[in-house]
């Protein structure tokens, strides 16, 4: 159970993170300025566990993988978006930052609400009314990575060509 | 058979591959520079795998060159560990990586590179499937040599007609972005044709391609010719066809350039696109051309024409940085970089400058400035206070002379 930071359509990376920020690899040191700028208060009151929930094509911009890095960092369970920028989306899967894409929960969730997510099975609780929601499924390989903890876990036991099985 | 993403694919697998099958392939060319390297080493070393092939790795520092800060300078320092630990050939700081990569040789027809830098969907100028990833994507073919692919469907942009006066490119390109939206191609290869496109010099072609990102697009592609050979040939770097058969295109876009006009696209989204007629005399404090879109010869030759002879008022910041130190050379040899500070601009060393807001000219609060860049996010350019106007290198130009957003039809 987490509370939700709810976003905008076409957060970018600059938002998540901007560029004069990114002079650190330190996860921690990231994320104590993610939406630094667009929206001070995330820093300081997002607690492990919550949620971040945007509507269309979530980080689109830059290749920065501080972005991602810099919201698993500060305790996010997950982004669930109508839909995310392709390197965001390609990012998060490597560096095992759970994603949901979901069409429904961005227009019927408020700021502030709480809810419940059971990664594994696609599953969404928004806590106030019991409502449920399910998410779009990954495909087989991306599942591989995801189950892995991110492709560097991944590559740690596998060959690359294992992810062929999945395709 | 196919688009020319579908082509490159199947050329590479030596089989028939279409849209919507995920491939596994060999990268030709791994790019990253000084702000995505760091942590591509991270990943590579948590891999527990020794460097796949360091003759196809390619690092530039360009983002922030020469190091502005001590953080900068440090981890600059531990990417420079690397290069000489692994032996690592490929490094240059002479300018942007997707300059440079074009320059030297590394992007060629068919070839499938990926970039620590969204803009490496530039490549798909010379027939090179070329795609931004994220630092760990870097790792990864670092440690394998290879990496995974969505094969992309195709948007293609069919322009006609040819450009008016003061009218270039770089307004094409924000006219389609503001006519698809900055998410209205995503995931997709943009491919770009038509009498326009098949009459445009390289330069330009790569200012249409660097752009597809700001609509989502996975890469920007154009079919080669001619002129992609002339250009690869007279630089001694070999040239195969690379051309869409029978392709089925998603969604075709129809665009004539007869009518077109300068366009803004103003803070803080790019396809925020209107013609320069609405913002004409808006007050700006800087402006700035140069970058992997317009910091190429054929930009600060327009800009030197205007400049030629005429002082450019010190209340302004008016900043240009060349894309590489080639760019640099022929700039000076022509005469434009006496021409550029003789009228008082201030020409910084080539690389990224300001457009990654952490030096060479960065904005304060309630600072507008009207740039060449690619994108005006807020923040990008430092305050978020402040505000980013992208134009073409001659709508910068002419409101540099003006010191305030100015049609360039008025001054050309």
């Amino acid at each position: 159970m987490g509370k939700v930071f709810r976003f905008g359509e076409d957060v970018n990376t600059d938002e998540i993170i901007p560029g004069r920020y990114n002079v650190t690899t330190d996860p921690k040191a990231l994320a104590d300025h993610c939406f630094f700028e667009v929206r001070p208060d995330f820093c300081k009151n997002v607690n492990s566990g919550d949620f971040i929930v945007a509507g269309e094509n979530f980080g689109c911009g830059s290749s920065r993988e501080h972005a991602p890095i810099a919201i698993k960092a500060s305790g996010v369970k997950a982004v669930i978006a109508k839909s995310f920028a392709r390197i965001f989306y390609r990012n998060c899967i490597n560096i095992g930052l759970p994603i949901m894409i979901s069409d429904e929960l961005y227009d019927v969730i408020e700021d502030g609400d709480e809810i419940d997510v059971n990664l594994k099975e696609g599953k969404i609780k928004i806590l106030k009314n019991g409502k449920e929601l399910r998410s779009q499924r990954f495909p087989e390989f991306i599942l591989k990575i995801i189950d892995a903890g991110g492709i560097v876990n991944f590559l740690k036991n596998h060959d690359i060509g294992e992810l062929e099985d999945g395709i | 058979m196919g688009t020319i993403a579908e082509e490159i694919f199947s050329k590479k697998l030596s089989r028939d591959v279409s849209a919507g099958e995920i491939v596994l392939v060999d990268i030709d060319v791994t790019m990253s520079h000084d702000n995505t390297t760091p942590l591509a080493i991270k990943a590579l070393r948590n891999t527990g795998k020794p460097l796949f092939d360091k003759n196809r790795v390619v690092v530039i520092f360009d983002h922030v060159q020469p190091p502005a800060s001590v953080e900068s300078a440090t981890l600059q320092k531990e990417v420079l560990q690397f290069i000489k630990k692994e032996g690592i050939k490929n490094f240059f700081r002479e300018g942007i990586c997707h300059q440079v990569l074009v320059e030297k040789g590394f992007v060629l027809p068919g070839r499938v590179i990926i970039g620590g830098d969204s803009h490496t969907c530039t490549y798909g100028a010379l027939g090179a499937f070329g795609t931004g990833v994220g630092s760990t994507d870097i790792g990864v073919s670092y440690a394998t040599g290879k990496n995974w692919f969505r094969v992309p469907e195709t948007f293609y942009f069919d322009v006609n007609g040819s450009f008016n006066k003061g009218v270039y490119p770089k307004d094409l390109i924000l006219k389609i972005i503001g006519k698809v939206g900055a998410r209205g191609a995503t995931y997709k290869a943009c491919e770009f044709g038509g009498e326009t496109i098949e009459n445009m010099a390289l330069g330009d072609r790569l200012t249409l391609t660097n752009m597809a990102i700001e609509m989502g697009g996975k890469t920007g592609l154009i079919k080669t010719d001619k002129i992609t050979e002339n250009f690869l040939k007279s630089r001694g770097y070999p040239y195969q066809e690379i051309v869409p058969k029978d392709p089925n295109y998603e969604k075709v876009f129809e665009f004539n350039v007869d009518d077109l006009t300068p366009q803004l696209a103003v803070s803080p989204k790019v396809d925020n696109v209107y013609p320069v007629e609405k913002y004409e005399g808006t007050e700006v404090d800087e402006v700035f051309i140069g970058t992997c879109t317009n910091g190429r010869i054929e930009d600060l030759e327009i800009a030197a024409r205007m400049f030629k002879g005429k002082k450019l008022s010190p209340l302004l910041k008016t900043i240009i940085v060349p894309a590489s130190n080639e760019v640099y050379f022929e700039a000076m040899n022509r005469g434009y970089i006496k021409i550029f500070m003789d009228a008082g601009a201030m020409v910084c060393n080539p690389g990224c400058g300001p457009c990654i807001g952490r030096h060479q000219g960065v904005i304060a609060p309630g600072d507008r400035a009207l740039t060449t860049m690619n994108r005006n996010f807020v923040g990008r350019m430092g305050s978020d206070k402040g505000e980013i106007i992208i134009a073409s290198p001659a709508t910068a130009a002419a409101t540099a002379l003006n010191g305030k957003i100015t049609d360039p039809r008025e001054v050309i």
